[in-house]
């Protein structure tokens, strides 16, 4: 036991800003490689980063008047998610509308940062929107934020199939019935939780990591949707924690003795994860006969 | 009790937007035939499809499948789509993608049962897919992707089959092979084919019946009756040439050298299957 002293610097787990953190981080990193790995299917990363980014504008407007960041962000990309559907009536239209909704967004986000550092000439504000403040979330945020998890899970447990069917073809999942909108509106609403989620952990500039590096990295290593699932979780889970750790370790750290940045940690752990996943080539093909097309 | 026709169109325009898609369809296509469904790009044959679907509704006129109203019929049609999105990536096994088929629009997910499993096999194996069965749809060939699409159409038994231009992005060989494919599970599984292609020669030799689409019009009946210079020309409202050559026909429109249908077949010097 006596080594673990030397990764695990003495008081992490008595501290109760770690025990929340590590509390909140799980149930984030969780719904992030979930929601996260049919984001990746259905190719919408550019919406979820944007998601993230105009969470920051609720964010803001939450600290200016003085209510939790979680709410702001989640009533940010609730604005963003439905401005974004209106605009995009067809599939090729979603990357412009996204740009549109995101660049007015941000700039009511640079208004209200502006506000919020003249109204309290305090920068910590604007460092743990952009870049998350995992180590300040009120104790009493835990409960709600793992209800919105169990939520997410269970929307896309839920919305499972037609999903992935209409994902991979939305013709054939019309013509099965399948409420396709209706789908991608639900998918919608488990995206924003779960990005304005990792948003206070990591960041509104940094929740894309969770939501989409865990689960490209594991799409690398996995030909069944339910392991992808489950390795992103993994991933996404071992690296919130080491983030997390580190991020404690490093108060003794030069400069400052102040700690550096978790979202620093996490997202340098997850880059590091998918250069690797990158590099590693791809199992052979199983084929049991090469011969292909003509039998 | 007579056996209700498979499809029948009763006076149909489609009106999508301000524009007349289709006007006056009126036709019936009985039970086991194999359509072929002609016609030029614009011609409307999307649109056939997916009021055939009932997922956009006539302006005037009714449509009856398999003797019920559209949106009714629709369980026991099974839909080809011309292909689907998957990058080599994707974490979907050529099975999972038939699998989709029998209950892909249910909600949650699937529990795994042998006789789910024993259901997917066999279907995979009646359309050659076996041998590929565990790779990632994403690394398969467009006649590989194909197969699994005509698999995953197949797996509720539906009693029609729709398949949208499934021969665009193939081929010569795969496209004959798919085609053969369709005929004969048809034929085995008295299934009624609606086989929709830029180009009929390729389905000479399976089809019963054609329905040629151009000008939001169409004509049904026999190759032999419905490809002819006159009702052409009516239907394409200038006038046509039907060449028949070495077994293959031709449609050209008298003021253009350029067919109105493709001929890929031609310019490759291949006679068409002489197998029936």
């Amino acid at each position: 036991m006596h080594g673990l002293q030397y990764i695990v610097a003495a008081g992490f787990f008595q501290s109760p800003e770690v025990q929340v953190a590590l509390m909140v981080g799980s149930a984030v990193a969780v719904t992030s490689a979930v929601v996260g790995t049919f984001v990746v299917i259905r190719g919408q990363s550019f919406l979820g980063h944007a998601l993230g980014d105009v969470g920051s504008t609720g964010a803001a407007g939450a600290a200016l008047i003085g209510i939790q960041a979680i709410w702001g962000f989640l009533s940010g990309g609730l604005v963003a998610g439905v401005a974004v559907d209106v605009l995009s009536r067809r599939p090729r239209e979603r990357d412009v509308a996204t740009g549109v909704v995101l660049s007015s967004m941000l700039g009511l986000s640079a208004l209200f940062i502006y506000l919020i550092t003249q109204l309290s000439s305090s920068t910590g504000v604007t460092q743990e929107i952009l870049f998350g403040s995992i180590f300040t979330v009120a104790p009493r945020l835990v409960w709600p934020l793992s209800v919105l998890s169990v939520l997410a899970l269970m929307l896309i447990g839920f919305l499972y199939r037609p999903l992935l069917l209409s994902s991979v073809s939305e013709d054939a999942a019309l013509s099965r019935g399948v409420p396709v909108r209706l789908v991608s509106l639900l998918f919608l609403l488990a995206m924003i939780t779960a990005v304005e989620q990792s948003a206070l952990v990591v960041g509104a500039l940094l929740s894309t990591a969770l939501l989409i590096g865990p689960a490209a990295t594991a799409i690398r290593f996995t030909r069944q949707l339910g392991y992808t699932l489950l390795l992103a979780t993994v991933f996404a889970l071992a690296d919130t924690w080491v983030g997390i750790l580190l991020a404690y370790n490093s108060f003794t750290w030069p400069p400052a003795g102040r700690g550096w940045p978790v979202s620093f940690f996490i997202v340098a752990i997850m880059v590091f994860l998918y250069l690797v996943s990158q590099i590693i080539p791809r199992a052979p093909s199983r084929r049991a006969d090469k011969g292909g097309d003509s039998q | 009790m007579a056996v209700e026709p498979a499809i029948t169109m009763d006076q149909v325009d489609v009106v999508l937007s301000g524009h007349t898609i289709l006007r006056g369809l009126d036709f019936s296509i009985a039970r086991g035939a194999f359509v072929g469904v002609i016609g030029p790009n614009g011609a409307g044959k999307t649109t056939l499809i997916r009021l055939i679907l009932g997922l956009i509704h006539p302006s005037t006129g009714t449509i009856r499948v398999l003797g019920m109203p559209v949106g009714k019929g629709r369980r026991r049609i099974g839909y080809v789509p011309q292909s689907f999105a998957a990058d080599p990536d994707l974490p979907l096994r050529a099975k999972d993608l038939v699998g989709l088929g029998l209950d892909g629009e249910r909600w949650g997910f699937a529990l795994p049962s042998r006789s789910r499993q024993q259901r997917i096999q066999e279907m995979l194996d009646r359309v050659g897919a076996s041998a590929y069965a565990n790779e990632p749809v994403g690394t398969l060939s467009g006649g590989e992707r194909q197969r699994l699409l005509i698999a995953q159409a197949l797996l509720t038994n539906p009693d029609i089959l729709l398949l949208d231009e499934p021969l665009s992005n193939l081929d010569i060989r795969s496209g004959h092979e798919i085609i053969e494919l369709v005929d004969e599970i048809a034929r085995e599984r008295q299934v009624t084919v609606l086989f929709v292609a830029h180009d009929m020669n390729p389905l000479l030799t399976v089809m019963n019946e054609v329905l040629y689409l151009a000008q939001g019009r169409a004509v049904v009946g026999s190759v032999d009756d419905v490809v002819q210079p006159e009702v052409l020309s009516r239907l394409y409202g200038q006038p046509v040439d039907v060449l028949r050559v070495r077994g293959r026909i031709l449609v050209i429109a008298s003021d253009s050298v350029v067919p109105l249908t493709h001929f890929e077949g031609v310019a490759h010097g291949q006679p068409s299957s002489p197998h029936l």
